[in-house]
């Protein structure tokens, strides 16, 4: 068998050779062509491109995808090109026939960001006509972007036969790109294709106008004027919108850190310093989770973080408890000491990850459907922001359902409000202590699965919300859990119209500054609770 | 300044159970200084808890090996060399004692240390007072040239100067418009200030420069991301300089690569992410955003994969990564070790007289040197970011670069030279003629 697939091997690279011999007979603008891919420069690679895309060869899109997915080889020695296929067997470009043994000193053709940026441009009008209506899509950007005159034909062809809309449109403004920066086309044609740019009203709109040259005839630059105050004044609405985005997510990043504290601080009145690190906790357990799932079962990834959630939550949990009963339970009544104690606690639980995880970053993938954004009109709407800005109510109502509706809720506001009647009533009050403190690091674990998809998973982690959770607890009242959701969203929302005017630095200073005088004004925050409980 | 507020506070709490720690540490090398009577002793001052301590861990496990390799060379004048390390946990003032401990009571004869340029300014009165020489390899902002210390890491102009150079070619995409991106603090302020003049100089407009600082540890970059893709779109080629510190380049990185921000459109050039920072991401996004360094892992060469590979097996870790300051105490240590050898002694004003004009291989394949100014030469390398965490090395000086003390972009700072072999002095004012000018 083995003799016979050999041979068979030979007598195909004989025939290769022989191929490859005619090939170069009649060496045509193609063979050319991809013999500048051949000298690792990044100038030469240009050219290349270039003269591949003039060579209009069929075969140019196939080596130029190769290209662009880092597949294509090249050998110095002998200037051949080699495309790898998805099963990493090679092809010779210019022949089309398998090779068998690369020569020794083939290497990756390389790739820089201007040479990403061509590349990018002529697959764009090579892949005008592709079969799928996405990449349609994309190469109609693509060449929006480059406004490359030669792709001008290409563009009216596929433009005939285009049936997809949303194509459609695209393509129609890439041919109105292009007409509005030749050099050749007419005043009128002109002024319709800024008519198509205005209707588009994006950011990339407003740029190319803006960016028109300006010894253009009158009517033209009348125009161009007309449409580039009529694209600002639609995009100041939509960066409107964007902030009040923007601060919802914020809001929700803050009430996810917060909620936690909501419970240990809000409710059973614990200065919990340590909560930041349960936040660890949990953006830890993320990480390990994902770790056992990249080792034993990869096709799990996406699920990696609906399988992280309760995890999180018992780790957290069972630390939350096991510190509520070790530490805290002696210490009731006595916010100076307890505030010290899970100080030193917070620094033990980071020094001790760091020995066990050591001290650099852990990378916590994003699962596929947390990653990317859309547009929503005017503004990005990224997928990760998005599912937080979900998950944050959904554990918000959660909680609240548990608290309301359950047996477990209903002790606990028994036990909190009144402790002595709570007691004589026959609850045990100490098991309700460590379940109440439990459930609060919990949901701060939780909110550790969430914030380890936007932020560093590091020991110091925790540190950067405890300041920012104990702000949104007693801006927006101390022991009621409305109060911590309307506070993180006021504290987004105002954070984020602040940021473009005041800067990021100044911006938080402002927002600690009104916290300030607020509390000044009313010292139980914004949803005080009233009545005996508070006097308790 | 910020930093340094809230980290301070935060030391000072953490400090009691931290300098246990510390002491734990001590008792070890205390012990072990028992037992080998002569010894050459090093300090390492590098944080091993706090903030800082996911960038200066390394540092400090770079110098235990390299100590170790000399010592299976058989040491230094015949003596073995003892690594004296201390945790000086994030926090600027203790940086300050446990300098002092180290050059007073353990008597080391060189310090390698330090990663913030608060924490060396803060060292800087006890090196001098205690006469003691001090190893910083960290890429600073120029602006300060001591006779105790020793700059191995890039100054401006190996780093900065030459990654913008690079923007403005024809390969690096024809650059027109700049953000200036940086924590609040004196490094990205100094450099964006050094870069701010030096895009004037070369006829950049006012409007085409926005300069952005955030907070230590920011974490919602949604807004600046968006302000960088409106004003990267108004016609004219982008890019960000980025001297983004810390913790901050993760969730920064993240943000980008969600919003789409592609290198292709708006690059992304930094100065503070090496491949340790890249090593907490998914780099598939990132592909092709840039970063300037005087060494990347992935540069070929005999020097670079031998020193992989031992890295690798001291640290038992195959995926270990090496970066850009760990060159530069291999550096530094190097010269030291020569111009011990040279004087045949440790005594701190033999071996600072030594070392300038000190050769040592840098492990990219070029010979650097100890300058007068008590910088060294380098080469400055552009890479981009591939899809494995690594970088791809995209251009190169000719040759090494010089590092100079005092950017000559800045007008307090122009007139002024160190040298300290001829003219003994930090910061000579050739106008004036006088030692003693100042810097801005």
């Amino acid at each position: 068998m083995h003799g016979f697939r050999d041979r068979a091997l030979a007598l195909v690279f004989a025939a290769g050779v022989l191929l490859f011999g005619a090939a170069f007979a009649n060496a045509g603008p193609y063979e050319d062509a991809l013999a500048g891919l051949t000298t690792d420069s990044f100038s030469d690679t240009a050219n290349a491109i270039n003269a591949l895309t003039a060579s209009a060869d069929p075969r140019t899109g196939a080596v130029l995808e190769a290209l662009k997915d880092q597949r294509l080889l090249y050998s110095t020695g002998t200037k051949r090109v080699f495309v790898k296929d998805k099963s990493d067997r090679l092809t010779d470009a210019a022949t089309g026939q398998p090779v068998a043994a690369p020569p020794a000193d083939t290497g990756n053709v390389r790739l820089n960001n201007r040479v990403r940026g061509m590349l990018d441009a002529a697959l764009g009008s090579l892949t005008l006509m592709a079969k799928e209506p996405n990449r349609r899509f994309d190469a109609a950007q693509a060449v929006f972007k480059s406004r490359d005159a030669g792709a001008l034909p290409n563009i009216d062809k596929a433009l005939e036969k285009e049936t997809d809309a949303r194509v459609r449109k695209a393509l129609t403004e890439a041919r109105a790109a292009i007409v509005l920066t030749s050099g050749e086309t007419s005043p009128e044609d002109k002024i319709a294709a800024i008519a198509i740019i205005r209707d588009r009203g994006d950011q990339d709109a407003l740029g190319l106008i803006d960016g028109l040259p300006a010894d253009l005839p009158p009517a033209v630059r009348l125009a161009a004027a007309s449409a580039s105050a009529k694209i600002q004044g639609n995009l100041a609405v939509w960066s409107a919108l964007q902030n009040a985005w923007y601060g919802l997510s914020l809001g929700s990043v803050l009430l996810l850190a917060a909620i936690g504290l909501a419970i240990t601080f809000g409710v059973m009145g614990v200065i919990n310093m340590a909560h930041g690190e349960m936040v660890m906790l949990g953006a830890y357990t993320t990480f390990v989770v994902q770790e056992y799932i990249r080792a034993y079962n990869p096709a799990l990834f996406d699920y990696s973080l609906i399988i992280a959630v309760p995890l999180a939550f018992t780790v957290a949990g069972a630390v939350g408890i096991a510190i509520e009963r070790g530490i805290i339970r002696f210490l009731y009544g006595r916010p100076l000491e307890t505030l010290l104690a899970t100080w030193g606690l917070s620094l033990i639980l980071q020094q001790a990850v760091r020995t066990v995880f050591g001290p650099t970053n852990k990378e916590v993938g994003n699962p596929s459907w947390m990653s990317g954004a859309f547009e929503l009109g005017g503004i990005t709407i990224t997928y990760n922001r998005l599912w937080i800005i979900c998950f944050a109510l959904a554990v918000f109502v959660a909680l609240l359902v548990m608290l309301r509706l359950t047996r477990l809720g209903l002790e606990m506001r028994a036990v909190t409000q009144n402790r002595t009647m709570a007691a004589a009533m026959g609850i045990r009050t100490a098991r309700i202590d460590a379940l109440t403190f439990g459930l609060g690091s919990g949901i701060a674990g939780i909110a550790g699965v969430a914030l380890s998809q936007i932020d560093n998973v590091s020991p110091n982690l925790g540190q950067g919300y405890i300041i920012d959770s104990f702000m949104v607890v007693v801006f927006g009242g101390v022991g009621n859990l409305w109060g911590t959701l309307v506070g993180a969203f006021t504290l987004g929302i105002a954070n984020k119209f602040l940021e473009p005017y005041a800067g990021a630095v100044l911006g938080k200073i402002a927002i600690l500054v009104l916290i300030i005088l607020f509390i000044q004004k009313r010292p139980r925050g914004m949803f005080a609770l009233k009545g005996r409980a508070v006097e308790a | 300044m910020l930093k340094m507020n809230c980290a301070a506070a935060r030391g000072s709490q953490a400090r009691s159970w931290l300098s246990a720690a510390a002491g734990i540490a001590f008792g070890v090398a205390a012990t072990s200084s028992a037992m080998a009577q002569d010894t050459i002793k090093i300090g390492i001052l590098h944080s091993l808890s706090g903030t800082m301590a996911i960038s200066e861990t390394t540092l400090k496990d770079t110098m235990l090996f390299l100590i170790d390799e000399q010592n299976k060379k058989g040491g230094v004048l015949g003596k073995k060399l003892e690594a004296v390390v201390v945790d000086p946990a994030s926090n600027w003032p203790l940086f300050a004692e446990k300098a002092r401990e180290l050059i007073s009571k353990d008597k080391v004869s060189v310090v390698f240390g330090c990663w913030t340029s608060v924490s060396r300014k803060s060292v800087l009165p006890v090196f001098k007072e205690l006469n003691s020489i001090l190893f910083y390899p960290v890429q600073y902002e120029g602006e300060e040239s001591e006779r105790n210390v020793f700059y191995t890491g890039a100054a401006p102009n190996q780093q900065a100067i030459p990654a913008v150079d690079y923007l403005m070619s024809q390969d690096g995409g024809l650059v027109k418009r700049w953000v200036l991106a940086g924590t609040d603090y004196v490094y990205p302020r100094t450099t964006n200030k050094i870069l701010e003049a030096y895009l004037k100089a070369k006829g950049v407009k006012d409007e085409d420069i926005m300069i952005n600082y955030t907070p230590f540890g920011h974490a919602d970059w949604q807004t600046i991301v968006a302000d960088v893709k409106k004003f990267g779109s108004a016609g004219k080629k982008t890019a960000v300089v980025s001297t983004i510190n810390g913790d901050a380049n993760v969730p920064f990185y993240k943000e980008l690569g969600n919003q789409g921000v592609k290198a292709t459109d708006i690059p992304v050039v930094a100065f503070s992410v090496g491949e340790e920072e890249l090593a907490g991401l998914d780099t598939k996004p990132l592909l092709g955003h840039l970063a300037a360094w005087n060494y990347f892992q992935s540069i070929k060469g005999p020097g670079n994969s031998e020193f992989i590979k031992k890295w690798q097996a001291f640290t038992k870790n195959p995926k270990r990564v090496t970066n850009d300051p760990m060159e530069a105490h291999v550096i530094g240590f190097q010269m030291w070790v020569k111009a011990v050898e040279k004087v045949k002694s440790t005594d701190p004003d033999k071996v600072i007289d030594a070392l300038p004009g000190t050769e040592a291989e840098n492990l990219t394949g070029g010979t650097s040197k100890m300058l007068a100014n008590h910088h060294i030469t380098k080469p400055v390398f552009i890479g981009e970011v591939r899809g494995d965490g690594q970088f791809d090395v995209v251009w190169q000086t000719k040759g090494l670069v010089p590092g100079d003390a005092w950017s000559d972009f800045l007008p307090g700072s122009k007139d002024l030279e160190a040298d300290w072999v001829t003219l003994k002095c930090g910061n000579y004012n050739t106008v004036t003629k006088k030692c003693g000018g100042q810097g801005s």
